[in-house]
């Protein structure tokens, strides 16, 4: 049952299937399809770390909601509120737990897949499976929550006037990239932890920093003060913003932006950061995959 | 048909030094810095010629070749650190090797541990899915044997607690319920039968041994050998990273008792600062007049003392040994807890203390005799064990029964004798 996808010789009687261990080296396949074949293994990691979540806390689930909630408050008072900065002249509370709620999801899957690894290695070190599912699992358990936070978002738009359009179809497709990000890095961060317990301290640190080199609190176009202040021509200012999208966070933030209807007033769809940052998180993701897989035959003698 | 075919296996660790449990990256940078120089010096005093010297590694075992056929069940045997574990491992693609080549035909189930991935927040059916689904059972086998499986671990209506609140016993048994429903062609299994009571032991044990006659391929790495000459068909003995013997079962298991362990009297564990609550420091076989004795004599009695330190306030424990013969069958295993004023003692404070067992003579027939020890709190869980510690013999010294005597004992017991009816009196003959 277990191996009986990465057999060499693919026949219809497994048992006539030959295994060859070998050892590996350097680069290796992916082996997507020996993934596919655990998917249940998948489904039941992710279906634990979901159940297991909120267990013995007496507000749940609804944490979810709270978390996002109350940045979007603190935020507001502090960023618009006190600051006085712009929000594309949309309202800077729905503008704000728009950028907030991907955020989120995107931090919280970081920060777990992460430590998963090392949270599993009873698992690494007594059974074999494609360990490719442990960091998957511990992201795609954040689907839930992100789910239960948009719904909040949905809830807020008739409140601040914000019409529910048919862009609100192509949010898939950013969430998928900010899944992309999350569990890309989260391949780097988790395997290297593996080996240097450095990384759980630098996590934290590296959410932080990341969600400030992303227009979460502050606008997108707030790049173009560089023109008044240091006399940047537009064209640079525009090459340095597709420069920015390089952090893919970037285009998925302006993506549920636009997709929402919070977007700058009057701007067109920013297909060109998109673009950027899409190819961003394509490159940390495979790498990421790449990366997992190399270090993979040493997490369990090393963790 | 060949199903498992090892050729020239290897595995190698890396020690102490660079490649220790986890480093930080200020040790790695800093290692970076220093290893070049400490290569170049180790080279100018002609100590190291490359880098492999200076990380210090070891074979866990090498060269190993061999294969299995189908159908066969196959134990192997060696001490602790002969590399017994480590082979499963990479027969179960945990872990890789460093060299050779392994190719397995058929579908591969093992089994290192149970209850590997409970979740103590989990129900016990939560985790019988769980658990299921990281051995390798699809969902739909699950759903076909849940109810075999709950019944074999004797879970009953607890099913939908979560296994936090379980008895040990309880969530031993309900892991290993889910693991005995495996239903691979190959199964690897690692020293799991030591778990839970006496009782379930032997289901187990049962369990595997319906396993083994049901034409599947087992590997099967165990301590206690009487399970593997009962189980096994073929057994293989590791000895300092090699095969050191290939063969039926019953020839290697004794050859692996009667080597390593030379006959003495006193055992003094190597590695008393374990982590266990309790731990054996020593077992030793006295004559009845306390003088340390490796040789019995079969009409004098003796004694085995155990000694032991508790480190932490410990209830309801029960010190053990176990006498087993040349064949690894365990001829009785005895508490101290037998004996009621010890079985009432409360909870044993931190010390250290010494439990003596008094042998009766003429009990154990003249031949080798090894021992086992450990503590265990009964039914509940294991807290140490050390498997074939010591061996002795016993002397033919006072053996008198005429003929030998088959069986595994040669109990001197009481006879009475008496006429039930007289024989008639022969008629004198009449004249």
């Amino acid at each position: 049952m277990a191996v009986a996808e990465t057999y060499m010789e693919a026949g219809p009687d497994p048992a006539n299937r030959v295994l060859r261990i070998e050892p590996s080296k350097g680069w290796s396949h992916l082996q997507l399809g020996e993934v596919w074949a655990f998917r249940e293994l998948l489904y039941f990691l992710t279906w634990r770390d979901i159940k297991v979540r909120y267990k013995q806390s007496v507000l749940g689930a609804a944490w979810a909601i709270i978390q996002p909630v109350i940045s979007m408050v603190v935020f507001t008072l502090i960023f618009s509120v006190l600051a006085g900065l712009e929000s594309d002249g949309q309202d800077y509370r729905i503008w704000n737990i728009t950028a907030l709620v991907p955020w989120t999801f995107f931090a919280n899957g970081l920060t777990n897949a992460s430590n998963s690894l090392v949270g599993s290695q009873n698992l690494i070190k007594k059974i074999y499976f494609p360990r490719l599912v442990i960091p998957s699992a511990s992201v795609l358990a954040g689907l839930v929550d992100f789910c239960l936070a948009f719904l909040i978002v949905l809830a807020m738009m008739p409140f601040f006037d914000v019409a529910y359009s048919i862009r609100l179809l192509t949010l898939p497709a950013f969430l998928g990239v900010a899944f992309m990000i999350a569990l890309g890095m989260g391949l780097w961060l988790s395997a290297l932890n593996v080996q240097f317990r450095d990384v759980r301290f630098t996590v934290p640190f590296l959410v932080q920093l990341w969600m400030y080199s992303t227009p979460i609190v502050y606008e997108f176009s707030s790049l173009s003060k560089l023109e008044a202040r240091y006399g940047f021509t537009p064209e640079t200012i525009e090459a340095l913003g597709l420069v920015w999208a390089l952090n893919p966070m970037v285009g998925v933030v302006e993506g549920f932006r636009w997709a929402v209807g919070v977007g700058p007033v009057g701007a067109a769809f920013p297909w060109q950061l998109l673009l950027v940052s899409g190819m961003s998180a394509a490159l940390i993701f495979v790498g990421g995959m790449f990366y997992f897989r190399r270090m993979e035959k040493t997490f369990a003698d090393v963790v | 048909m060949e199903v498992i075919k090892v050729e020239g296996l290897g595995k190698r660790f890396f020690i102490g030094g660079v490649h220790t449990k986890f480093r930080t990256a200020r040790d790695a940078i800093s290692d970076a810095f220093i290893a070049p120089f400490k290569r170049a010096a180790a080279l100018l005093r002609g100590h190291a010629t490359g880098a492999a010297e200076l990380n210090e590694s070891m074979w866990a075992f090498r060269n190993v070749s061999f294969s299995v056929n189908q159908g066969e069940v196959v134990g192997l045997v060696g001490k602790n650190g002969a590399g017994k574990t480590t082979m499963l491992k990479v027969l179960s693609r945990i872990t890789e090797p460093t060299e050779g080549s392994i190719e397995i035909r058929g579908r591969v189930g093992s089994l290192l541990e149970v209850g590997t991935g409970f979740h103590p927040e989990l129900t016990g059916r939560e985790n019988v899915f769980l658990n299921g689904a990281i051995l390798g059972m699809r969902k739909t086998e699950i759903d076909k044997r849940f109810d075999e499986i709950i019944e074999f671990a004797e879970i009953g209506k607890f099913i939908d607690t979560p296994v936090k609140h379980y008895s040990s016993g309880m969530y031993v048994r309900l892991a290993f319920a889910v693991a005995a429903h495996l239903e691979p062609e190959i199964l690897i299994v690692d020293e799991v039968l030591s778990v839970g009571d006496a009782a379930f032991q032997r289901k187990c044990l049962g369990k595997m041994g319906d396993v083994a006659s049901s034409g599947r391929t087992v590997l099967f790495v165990s301590h206690n050998m009487a399970a593997v000459t009962q189980l096994c068909s073929r057994a293989l003995l590791l000895e300092d990273g090699t095969v050191a013997m290939d063969g039926k079962p019953h020839e290697v298991v004794a050859a692996y008792l009667s080597r390593g362990v030379e006959n003495q009297a006193e055992w003094l564990n190597p590695s008393p600062d374990s982590d266990s609550e309790v731990e054996v420091l020593a077992i030793r076989i006295r004559d009845a007049q306390d003088a340390l004795q490796p040789v019995v004599n079969f009409k004098d009695p003796f004694q085995v003392e155990l000694e032991y330190e508790v480190r932490e306030p410990m209830r309801g424990v029960s010190m053990a040994f176990q006498i087993l013969d040349s064949q690894g069958v365990v001829i009785w295993t005895s508490e101290d807890t037998d004996t009621p004023h010890v079985r009432d003692r409360m909870i044993m404070e931190p010390g250290t203390y010494v439990s003596t067992c008094h042998v009766p003579a003429g009990v154990l027939r003249p031949g080798r005799y090894f021992v086992n020890t450990g503590a265990h709190i009964p039914g509940v869980r294991i807290i140490t064990g050390h498997q074939q510690v010591l061996a002795f013999d016993i002397s033919s010294v006072g053996f008198d029964m005429p003929g030998g005597r088959q069986g595994v004992l040669a109990p001197k017991l009481d006879w009475d004798f008496r006429a039930v009816r007289s024989p008639e009196p022969v008629p004198e003959p009449q004249l």
